[in-house]
């Protein structure tokens, strides 16, 4: 099911778009060209904000992560049902880890498993697509994609219970 | 608080920088004022130079100079901040979907101010004048209200910005029309002029949204500094030979405005905004300076009486424009009240007309009209809502038959 987003230029200050929801409540987002961004709630008339909430663009980032941290993990999860024998999963990173603190490179996960790291969450917030600099930290969840062997490869590496560098 | 003025000739230096350290520190006091009031800032800026004028407290000796130039400046640097505001795509939709609005909304609120300057005797030039200052809303303050009030997300918004984007491109034909005629030529050079804006207008209109990225190449560049020392000066350039050729240095800057677009505009405005607060308060206590507080009264009934005649003429330009892009009513009594408030381009036309000689009670009548309008914006933003709040609250509490 996809939503109708409607659209409307504000000259001089940026973009409001608005959607009706499942209740028939219709909510907007104003972009401003400033970065910020104002969450409107709408009347019962329809056409003016009975609430609207200022955000500004350090709290929108926050907030855009923590909507849609869920979807990145629920559209793995999809691709993973139309590819069979492919899985998603998050693996943690305990403190005991070998590679806390240290770059995602070091863990040679594909070129030792043939698994990717496609993202990383760390408190609820997701880094898409980390680099080998990327450094890992206690407490991260590793969203990895591969065969079921794999990944229980990877988990062994991240947890320490593989020696490193070799296999 | 008479500052010691014409005092010995060596302290002129010490006389300027005290003089202008007072006013500078009196708005910042202003500007504190405004925001503990809820008020826009441009109406006390404009009274507190009124009551600081010829005749006021304060008589000012050796920034009379450096202020008139700042004046200028601030004048072209708030016309080049609402051009970088509006993109040249912005423009030419806004002219294709608002040209019926702009129309009536030019009808319905110049005419009330011609007509009483001509009512008054003043002329046919202060009546050009005094019909632009009824004219245009200000953007500035509109703006600023809407977001205040939270109501940059609502459907009669839309309307309410493509009419102030209207009036803000037919000053780029306004303005050299008054210049022209000020200047006292004839026909021939009026129609001249009025070609010359149109041609110009049109022309940067399709170079910005076909090369604007070379204009802003031009000055675009990763270094702060370079980027407002570049901005300005280009700025100040355009608008000095706009200002030669008799187009106004105000659209010479508007037009620069236009023409660079993208995240140097966005750069450019973070840039240039301390500068435009800093010389556009400066521009509007400067006009207020020019007329004394006493010649307020003699026209305050004026102002108030040209208040309620153009606010009901906006109110139904804001009511029409919201009711084309199919508001309801509750919107469309927003859209009307909210573009009720005029400001800095009735400021700019007033200050003008008055340089060039024409009847001089235009100014404290425009000082005063802002004044005004402003305060009954103000006042009334909120009456929809309530109204209906009220009326729902009433249904709610009549006894249910059933």
């Amino acid at each position: 099911m996809s939503l109708r987003v409607e659209n409307r230029v504000l000259p001089g200050i940026g973009v409001c778009q608005e959607l009706e929801l499942h209740d028939g409540r219709r909510v907007g987002i104003v972009t401003r060209r400033d970065g910020h961004r104002d969450f409107v709630i709408y009347d019962e008339d329809g056409d003016g904000a009975a609430e609207t909430v200022t955000l500004n663009e350090k709290e929108a980032d926050v907030i855009a992560e923590l909507l849609g941290a869920p979807q990145l993990v629920n559209r793995l999860a999809d691709l993973q049902r139309s590819v069979k024998e492919v899985e998603t999963e998050q693996l943690p990173i305990p403190s005991s880890s070998p590679y806390a603190g240290r770059p995602l490179g070091d863990t040679q996960a594909r070129t030792r498993t043939g698994a990717s790291i496609v993202a990383v969450l760390r408190d609820g917030s997701t880094h898409a697509s980390p680099g080998p600099d990327f450094r890992l930290e206690a407490g991260d969840l590793v969203v990895t994609v591969g065969t079921r062997e794999a990944l229980d490869q990877v988990a062994r590496i991240l947890d320490g219970t593989s020696p490193p560098g070799t296999g | 608080m008479v500052l010691a003025s014409g005092a010995n000739g060596g302290s002129h230096i010490a006389t300027l920088l005290v003089e202008l350290g007072a006013i500078l520190l009196a708005l910042g006091i202003l500007g504190r004022i405004a925001r503990w009031l809820h008020v826009p800032v441009v109406p006390l800026y404009l009274v507190a130079g009124l009551f600081f004028g010829q005749g006021g407290l304060l008589s000012l000796s050796a920034s009379q100079e450096f202020l008139r130039v700042s004046a200028d400046i601030g004048v072209v640097l708030l016309l080049v901040m609402l051009g970088l505001e509006y993109s040249a795509d912005e423009l030419k939709s806004s002219l294709r979907t608002q040209a019926p609005i702009g129309l009536v909304d030019g009808v319905l609120n110049a005419l009330p101010g011609a007509a009483l300057a001509l009512l008054a005797g003043w002329g046919p030039l202060a009546a050009v004048a005094l019909g632009g200052v009824t004219w245009v809303s200000s953007s500035g303050v509109i703006a600023k209200m809407l977001s205040d009030l939270g109501r940059l997300g609502n459907r009669e918004t839309p309307a309410v910005l493509g009419v102030l984007v209207m009036e803000d491109l037919m000053m780029a034909l306004y303005l050299p029309l008054l210049t022209a005629l000020l200047a006292g030529g004839g026909t021939g050079s009026v129609l001249i002029a009025i070609v010359v804006a149109v041609a110009t207008v049109s022309v940067v209109i399709v170079l910005a949204t076909r090369f604007g990225t070379h204009v802003t190449k031009l000055v675009g560049t990763e270094d702060r500094e370079s980027l407002l020392l570049g901005v300005l000066g280009l700025t100040l350039l355009v608008a000095g030979i706009a200002d030669q050729l008799k187009v106004s240095a105000a659209v010479g800057a508007f037009l620069v405005g236009i023409a660079v677009s993208g995240t140097v505009a966005e750069n450019a405005v973070e840039l240039l905004a301390p500068l435009r607060d800093l010389f556009a308060a400066v521009f509007f206590v400067t006009f207020g300076l020019s007329t004394s507080a006493g010649t307020l009264l003699p026209v305050l009934p004026l102002a108030l009486g040209l208040t309620v005649v153009t606010a009901a003429t906006k109110f139904a330009t804001g009511y029409l424009a919201a009711r084309r892009t199919g508001v309801k009513r509750r919107g469309r009594w927003r859209a009307g009240l909210a573009l009720i408030p005029r400001g800095e381009f009735s400021v700019v036309i007033a200050a003008l007309a008055v340089s060039a000689g024409v009847d001089a009670r235009l100014g404290p009548l425009t000082a005063a009209y802002v004044l005004v309008t402003i305060l009954l914006a103000a006042a009334v933003q909120k009456l929809p809502n309530r109204l209906a709040a009220a009326r729902q609250r009433r249904s709610a509490a009549a006894p249910e038959l059933v």
